[in-house]
């Protein structure tokens, strides 16, 4: 797979992961994936389902250390700094790399506890700084001028789509440089889904977002790079427009052209 | 259809023979114990002796079978709610498979042991060791019937608390979990509080069986009506007063009606407490 890079030269790669191979117990889920995300882009992830893209998403910022039987071989660097490494402070590693998840999951707490919980719990505690925070988060996430009179009232009673961008809103309150979404907008109705896109879009220039989606125009309309998997392999990753109009990859081009998955 | 129908109307007859049942258990209590207002007067109840059977003067004061109940489930609340709370946290949120294998056994092993033998363990095991350790007279007090009491009442309190706290979704954690926060900041800021409405109701229900239990406290707290705040002396709850004196009380008399009054304070005293769990409940399942 020699071939001239698609980042221009000064693109500064935020993640980098190096030979990654993953096990579910004895079940190997990713087969040796080396591959170089730019920072302040939107990378998307595509592929069949099952294909391993939550798995390997799961990778940026450990949460698949919460499933117990995993193993990982390989590297996986944030900013240089190898996160697997013995000793490393996966509370830090979070604080740095949000995640947001395809069923949003808002606390069933008030809106303004969800957005400052976060905060809160890496011992922010001055409520005019909190209050601050929550404020920024939720215009930042395009919630503002719905709920800033309601700030009190439980979260669960807001819409599908409006708990998604809180959840976006409480990721980015403890202040992350990378965002982590999983099919966020795969439960949303598409009013919602063109929210949560125009989001991101407003998102890209700040933060390293890296998306999972099963929605091909999705990732065309979205995203700088695109990554497609196959089954554990990472088949090919290229600039968004070259993997939608030239792909290199048999399996990439049936793939987006709808032959399989 | 005629099955359907048939069906329903078993359904509605068993549901409404329970309401039945309770207006007919509670007309009985009113109507034994009603002459007892006239003669001598509720005034009589408000008493700190009871002294039900005399050649001087009978009295009739609950307070000291009010305090000797309270007493005793109030130690024992104060025991099982922190051990039970924690035991539960344990089991559903830290404990490996392994160990959850083993503990919960035990826990069912411990709930299915009738309160009698529990008696005896309390009368041979516990009474002369709380004897010894505060040097005691006797080892049948107030705490001796707390302990026992803590022990019927941890495996219901664990058994509910654990369901509602393994009924949390994943994904609350998955979402704390990821914006950095450890294993207890997770724990205590995010699923217990929304599990809080099924403990509460855990320990409400907890509350209700400390509070009804007979045979154990009747056997070990020392039975002696005797109005006091101590936890090392004996005491005399309301339902061991019943249990030990119903069988031999003159029917109709004074004390007989007193002993219904005790019945129907006690019937009181529960129904306040649930009316008290339906409220939390309903204002923290609003939250959920
Ligand atoms: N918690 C898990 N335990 C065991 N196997 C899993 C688990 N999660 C995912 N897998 C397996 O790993 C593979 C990749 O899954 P996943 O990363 O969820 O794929 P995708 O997100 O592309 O649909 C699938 O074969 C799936 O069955
Ligand atoms: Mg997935």
């Amino acid at each position: 797979m020699v071939e001239t890079s698609p980042f221009p030269a000064d693109t500064e790669h935020v993640i980098t992961t190096s030979k990654v191979n993953f096990f579910y117990g004895a079940t190997q889920a990713l087969f040796d994936i080396t591959m170089d995300i730019p920072g302040r882009r939107v990378t998307a992830f595509i592929g069949p389902s099952g294909c391993g893209k939550s798995t390997f998403l799961r990778i940026f910022n450990r949460m698949n250390d919460t499933i117990a039987g995993t193993r990982l071989e390989g590297d996986v660097r944030i900013n240089g700094e190898d996160i697997y490494r013995n000793g490393s402070n996966v509370v830090r590693l979070r604080r740095k790399v949000g995640m947001v998840f395809q069923k949003s999951n808002p606390f069933p707490k008030s809106i303004f506890d969800n957005v400052a919980y976060g905060p809160r719990i890496h011992g922010t505690h001055d409520k005019q700084q909190l209050a601050e925070i929550v404020e920024k988060s939720l215009i930042r996430s395009a919630l503002w001028d719905e709920v800033k009179d309601r700030l009190e009232s439980n979260a669960l009673g807001l819409s599908g789509g409006q708990q998604q961008r809180l959840c976006i809103a409480r990721a980015l309150a403890v202040g992350p440089e990378i965002l982590l979404m999983d099919e966020p907008a795969s439960a949303l109705d598409p009013k919602s889904t063109i929210r949560i896109e125009d989001l991101i879009g407003e998102l890209r220039n700040e933060y390293t977002i890296v998306i999972v989606t099963h929605n091909m125009q999705q990732a065309a309309r979205i995203s700088d790079y695109t990554a497609f998997f196959y089954e554990g392999h990472l088949v090919e990753f290229n600039a968004t427009k070259k993997i939608f109009t030239k792909p290199r990859e048999k399996q990439t081009e049936d793939y987006i052209t709808g032959r399989f998955g | 259809m005629w099955k359907d129908k048939a069906m329903r109307l078993l359904m509605l007859s068993a549901a409404s023979t329970s309401i039945f049942l309770v207006a007919l258990i509670f007309i009985f209590l009113m109507k034994e114990s009603a002459p007892f207002v006239l003669k001598p007067g509720l005034g009589a109840l408000i008493d700190r002796q009871w002294i039900p059977v005399s050649f001087v003067e009978e009295h009739f004061g609950i307070l000291p079978l009010v305090t000797g109940s309270a007493l005793v489930t109030g130690l024992s609340m104060l025991f099982t709610i922190p051990l039970s709370v924690l035991g539960a946290i344990y089991i559903a949120e830290i404990a490996s498979p392994v160990e959850r294998e083993i503990l919960k056994p035990f826990i069912e092993l411990l709930a299915s042991i009738p309160s009698v033998v529990l008696g005896f363990f309390g009368l041979v095991v516990l009474a002369p060791l709380i004897k010894n350790l505060f040097g005691l007279g006797t080892g049948l007090t107030a705490l001796t019937g707390a302990l026992l009491l803590t022990l019927m009442a941890i495996p219901t309190v664990i058994t509910l608390s654990e369901d509602a706290i393994m009924s949390v979704p994943r994904a609350y954690k998955d979402a704390s979990q990821a914006l950095g926060a450890s294993d207890l900041q997770t724990i205590f800021q995010v699923i217990i509080p929304a599990a809080l409405p099924g403990i509460i109701a855990a320990i409400m229900l907890g509350v209700g069986r400390v509070i009804g239990e007979t045979m154990a406290v009747l056997m070990v707290t020392g039975n002696s009506a005797i109005m006091t705040w101590s936890p090392l002396a004996p005491v005399r709850t309301m339902t061991a007063t019943i249990a030990a004196e119903m069988g031999e009380v003159s029917f109709g008399s004074m004390h007989y009606q007193a002993l219904f009054w005790i019945g129907l304070v006690l019937l009181a005293v529960t129904f306040v407490l649930n009316v008290i769990a339906q409220r939390v409940l309903v204002r923290y399942g609003m939250m959920k």
